[in-house]
């Protein structure tokens, strides 16, 4: 079964055709953006983007996503999170866990990197408490910027009614996407990671290809 | 990043090692003593500090009487905090790099704070009370304080120069026209000395850190996908389980855990790809597997015959007060004044009113997780627990180890407000590892989280008191009961290693005491064992009783025709109480008046109103001690002919002493508001009589972006107060100023939470036929 995953194509080879897409992206791909939480498509913490709209990913089968585009939450500004995957890898919080994603890594890069609007709102107003629901809060309110980048505070509370916070973050988060609204505004680029991939292949004339344009 | 000067290893990138393989390469101040004493405790509310005991295994835990155990320095001059508490989504490690940076005087920027891990931080206790910041802190400000006038000492003593002449600045001693950073002045040393527990911290007026509002250091990771979460945990080989629990969801004592399983049928499983092995034991049941939807397919499919029980009592909302008034319950005397036996006889308005509080769900959006590993007879695990270090001893017990041999690597893991089944679900995955010899990882499902998290439980406030004819309190009474107790870790009853008994704890009392000044005041705790799985949840028994206290306060402001808080304040004699009152009396621009005084017109759908309550969270073990003082004014539409209430403005007004992080404060604050308007509006655990049937979001709806109240807050200033807890206050009045708002609305006065549609409307309806009547 392959699928294009944050502009990449991947074959998730191991997973029978009726595996929730969810466990293909957690285990086979080791995302951690998408989480589970009820495993009903009710709380939306698995969000994810299937050709740029945002789905429940605990209750999509694999088989639905062949031959689509899959976008993650790490899809959003792929640089950034490996870079912070890779600091982490020095950090004394992880010492002792001998993790998959702490093994491969490498140096992290001097140069900041631009995070997709959203991420750089959620950071900016301090949207998170535990943060296990932001990932669905992100990738939702991207699909909404996508499609209505000057979307109203209703419809922003529209769009993420049923996805559930628990912490009660949800002023910090209704602030994130205001925030993000005016950063797209500025002029910060709506665009998911895959688009900016895509170009980024064109570039490198590669199929597949992480390469950022930066 | 993290490299250390003397290593042998002096690379960019070296990770750190434990903090006594550093001083074997002289790269850490280490410093320890045999400390004296059994246990010492701080004066005051601090934690209690474990004195040094000699190993008994490979992962013994740091003694919290020794300035090493909190505070170390690499050479490069970075300050790493150890602290055993943990942070549950809060904030407290950004809070605690602020304090740690001000004692010690470096860049933030340069601290590190490890939380929870249990073989490299205090055990300083379970992460409850919103205690962290107010006191479990202390002894590492203390220890931070202390390492800084070592430092001192040491370039006093380099120098020959008074070590009073010196000063510290961002990471470096400094004087005698000379300076020398934290990390070479530390190169080498080896210290060993006791925490000086009579440290003074440093004086307010000298905060850097403290007060402002440093943004969280956990929060880009978060947001960029990175590892944070013990679910995102991934070792080389790991495997996946499921557990098949009993079919007694989220039973206790009285159902039969423990000796219930009867068979198990291994070949229903068989046809399954990828099983790799099935564990039983006792009434423990796990399923490892290769890949995660396996283990799940088989814990579906698996047969299991379990023993017939269904012996829960009535747990309905309209059931749950009579079965709270006929438990067996055990009184406990917390306060009688003398003079109240005659005080009740004077009382020429009685007030006397029973509130219920239902079960509720810390609901968790993440159903808890844990990673272990079992290897070489030693065990470790991954695990979101909220008291990493009491979990590492029930994790012995369970594999009959001391807890010596079992390490507790804490990560983050979703928000749990209370106890979870964090600690349920790191015991299982312990027992699949150990039975396997492999990692592997639990999660427990939606329904699984749902039905076994150990609830915040319903509770019953009695109130007998009243009035005298002018309108005055003459006497009060709180007899309050919570069935609740601290839940043991579900693998241990499963398996028979601690004993399935009936288990009570006095939890129930607190913020029991009437925070007014009452002439006569009688409270007692009916002390009560779970009558299903229960422990403690955000506002432990508080927040139910300050329903009661808060609810009553009110209906005898209305009988003494007095506005609500000017009632409230001829009993207070508290200034901060006063202080955050008169806040929410300003901030809400409150109209004085007696309650209820301009009622909608009949025929008018829609009935607005407001209402107020106060409190300061009282916690711990009796008389405990206080947290941060709050109040709330809100206003409420309710549709008369629907019943449903709709919280539209909630106004609080919070004072916590100093605030370390004034916008995590406000992040606490306004979580609060949002979650107990949830909890006080729609929340109730539904029961049948073989345990819980509210298993996912749909039987247990949470507030959502849609429903949300307006909310405007203000928070006291007190820089040169003592911190006081902000997890859990601005939730204690919640409930209360609902239920007064709904009665300044409609005239009709709600006892039972939640304020659900049907019930507001059964209760208007009645009152409309008794107004018919009269």
């Amino acid at each position: 079964m392959k699928f294009k995953l944050n502009g990449n194509t991947v074959d998730a080879d191991k997973a029978a055709a009726d595996t929730p897409l969810l466990y293909v992206l957690r285990n086979d791909m080791q995302l951690n953006g998408p989480k589970y939480g009820c495993g009903l498509g009710q709380c939306g913490a698995c969000a994810v983007l299937i050709d740029g709209k945002v789905a429940r990913s605990c209750s999509i089968p694999l088989s639905v996503v062949d031959g689509k585009e899959v976008t993650t939450l790490e899809g959003l500004s792929p640089e950034a999170t490996r870079q912070a995957q890779a600091e982490l890898a020095q950090d004394p919080l992880f010492q002792g866990l001998r993790d998959n994603a702490l093994q491969a890594g490498s140096a992290p890069a001097a140069q900041p990197v631009h995070l997709h609007p959203v991420q750089q709102a959620f950071i900016d107003t301090q949207a998170a408490q535990c943060g296990y629901c932001v990932n669905g809060m992100v990738m939702a309110l991207v699909a909404l910027f996508d499609k209505r980048p000057q979307a109203s505070d209703e419809e922003i509370k529209k769009q993420l009614a049923y996805h559930l916070c628990r912490c009660g973050t949800h002023l910090e988060i209704l602030d994130a996407a205001r925030k993000a609204r005016a950063l797209i505004a500025q002029g910060r680029g709506v665009h998911s990671a895959v688009a900016v991939v895509q170009g980024a292949c064109a570039t490198h004339g590669e199929a597949a290809c992480s390469k950022e344009l930066v | 990043m993290f490299g250390f000067k003397n290593s042998r290893d002096d690379q960019r990138g070296t990770v750190q090692l434990t903090r006594r393989q550093l001083l074997k390469t002289g790269g850490l101040i280490m410093v320890s003593a045999a400390a004296t004493g059994p246990l010492a405790i701080l004066a005051g509310t601090g934690p209690v500090l474990h004195p040094p005991a000699p190993a008994q295994g490979p992962f013994p835990v740091p003694a919290g009487t020794l300035v090493d155990s909190f505070i170390a320095i690499s050479a490069n001059g970075d300050v790493i905090g150890f602290n055993g508490h943990v942070d549950l989504g809060t904030g407290v490690r950004t809070a605690i790099g602020q304090l740690v940076a001000d004692e010690i005087e470096t860049d933030i920027a340069r601290v590190k704070i490890i939380l929870g891990h249990t073989t490299r931080t205090p055990d300083l206790g379970p992460t409850i009370a919103s205690d962290t910041i107010q006191n479990t802190s202390t002894p590492m400000r203390q220890a931070a304080r202390q390492v800084r006038q070592l430092l001192i000492n040491l370039a006093a003593e380099r120098w020959s120069v008074p070590a009073a002449q010196l000063r510290t600045d961002n990471g470096f001693v400094i004087g005698a026209g000379k300076r020398l950073s934290y990390g070479e002045l530390a190169a080498g040393q080896d210290l060993h000395i006791d925490l000086d527990q009579h440290m003074p911290l440093r004086s307010s007026k000298e905060h850097k850190y403290i007060g402002q509002s440093v943004a969280r250091v956990d929060i880009p990771n978060k947001v960029l996908g990175a590892l944070t979460y013990v679910h995102d945990v991934r070792l080389p080989g790991m495997l996946h389980a499921r557990v098949v629990r009993p079919p007694y969801a989220g039973a206790d004592h009285t159902a039969p855990l423990g000796s219930s399983l009867v068979s198990v049928d291994e070949h229903s499983i068989q046809h399954l790809p990828g099983i790799v092995k099935l564990v039983v034991q006792g009434d423990f049941i796990g399923i490892i597997a290769e890949r995660e939807e396996q283990a799940i397919a088989a814990m579906r499919q698996l047969k299991v015959q379990w023993k017939e029980w269904a012996g829960l009592p009535d747990l309905s909302l309209a059931g749950l007060h009579a079965t709270l008034d006929k438990l067996d319950k055990e009184p406990r005397m917390l306060r009688e004044d003398e003079n109240f036996k005659d005080a009740v006889q004077k009382i020429t308005q009685p007030i006397d009113r029973d509130y219920v509080w239902p079960y509720h769900l810390h609901a968790s959006i993440g159903p808890s997780c844990a990673v272990a590993l079992f290897a070489d007879g030693k065990a470790e695990v991954w695990s979101g627990s909220q008291n990493p270090h009491d979990l590492r001893k029930d994790l012995g017990k369970l594999i009959d180890l001391h807890p010596d041999f079992v390490n507790v690597h804490r990560m983050e893991a979703s928000g749990c407000y209370g106890r979870n089944c964090a600690d349920d679900v790191a015991a299982d995955a312990l027992l699949l590892a150990k039975a396997v010899g492999q990692p592997v990882r639990v999660q427990l499902m939606r329904e699984q989280e749902s039905a076994w998290e150990p609830k915040g439980t319903g509770q019953l406030i009695k109130l007998r008191g009243g009035l005298d004819d002018a309108g005055n309190v003459v006497a009060y009474e709180l007899q309050t009961s919570y069935p609740s107790n601290l839940s043991p870790t579900l693998a241990l009853v499963l398996t028979g290693k601690v004993k399935h008994e009936k288990k009570v704890l006095q939890m129930g009392d607190r913020t029991s005491i009437p925070l007014y000044d009452y002439p006569a005041v009688r409270a007692v705790s009916l002390d009560a064992a779970p009558i299903v799985r229960a422990s403690w949840m955000r506002g432990v028994s508080a927040l139910p009783n300050v329903l009661a206290h808060e609810c009553w306060i009110d209906e005898a402001a209305w009988l003494a025709k007095a506005d609500p808080i000017a009632y409230r304040l001829r009993y207070m004699k508290d200034e901060r109480a006063v202080g955050v009152i008169q806040a929410a009396h300003r901030l809400s621009q409150w109209q004085d008046g007696v309650a209820h005084r301009a009622p909608t017109p009949a025929g008018e759908k829609i009935a607005k109103g407001r209402g107020f309550a106060y409190a300061r969270y009282f916690h711990s073990k009796f008389p405990g001690f206080g947290a941060a003082w709050a109040a709330w004014v809100c206003d409420v539409s309710v549709n008369r002919e629907t019943g449903e209430v709709k919280v539209d403005k909630v106004f609080c007004t919070h004072d916590c002493g100093a605030m370390v992080n004034p916008a995590g404060v406000r992040h606490q604050v306004h979580g609060n508001i949002i979650q107990s308007t949830s909890r006080a509006l729609k929340e109730f655990v539904t029961f049948d009589a073989s345990g819980t049937t509210s298993l996912d979001w749909g039987g247990y709806p949470l507030l959502r972006f849609d429903e949300l109240p307006e909310v405007q807050i203000e928070l006291l200033e007190r820089p040169h107060e003592a911190p006081m807890g902000a997890g859990e206050s601005a939730s204690v009045p919640s409930a209360a100023a609902i239920a007064n708002a709904i009665f300044d609305a409609t005239g009709v006065r709600l006892t039972e939470v939640p304020f659900t549609p049907s019930r507001v409307l059964a209760a208007l309806r009645q009152a409309e036929a008794k107004a018919k009547a009269q």
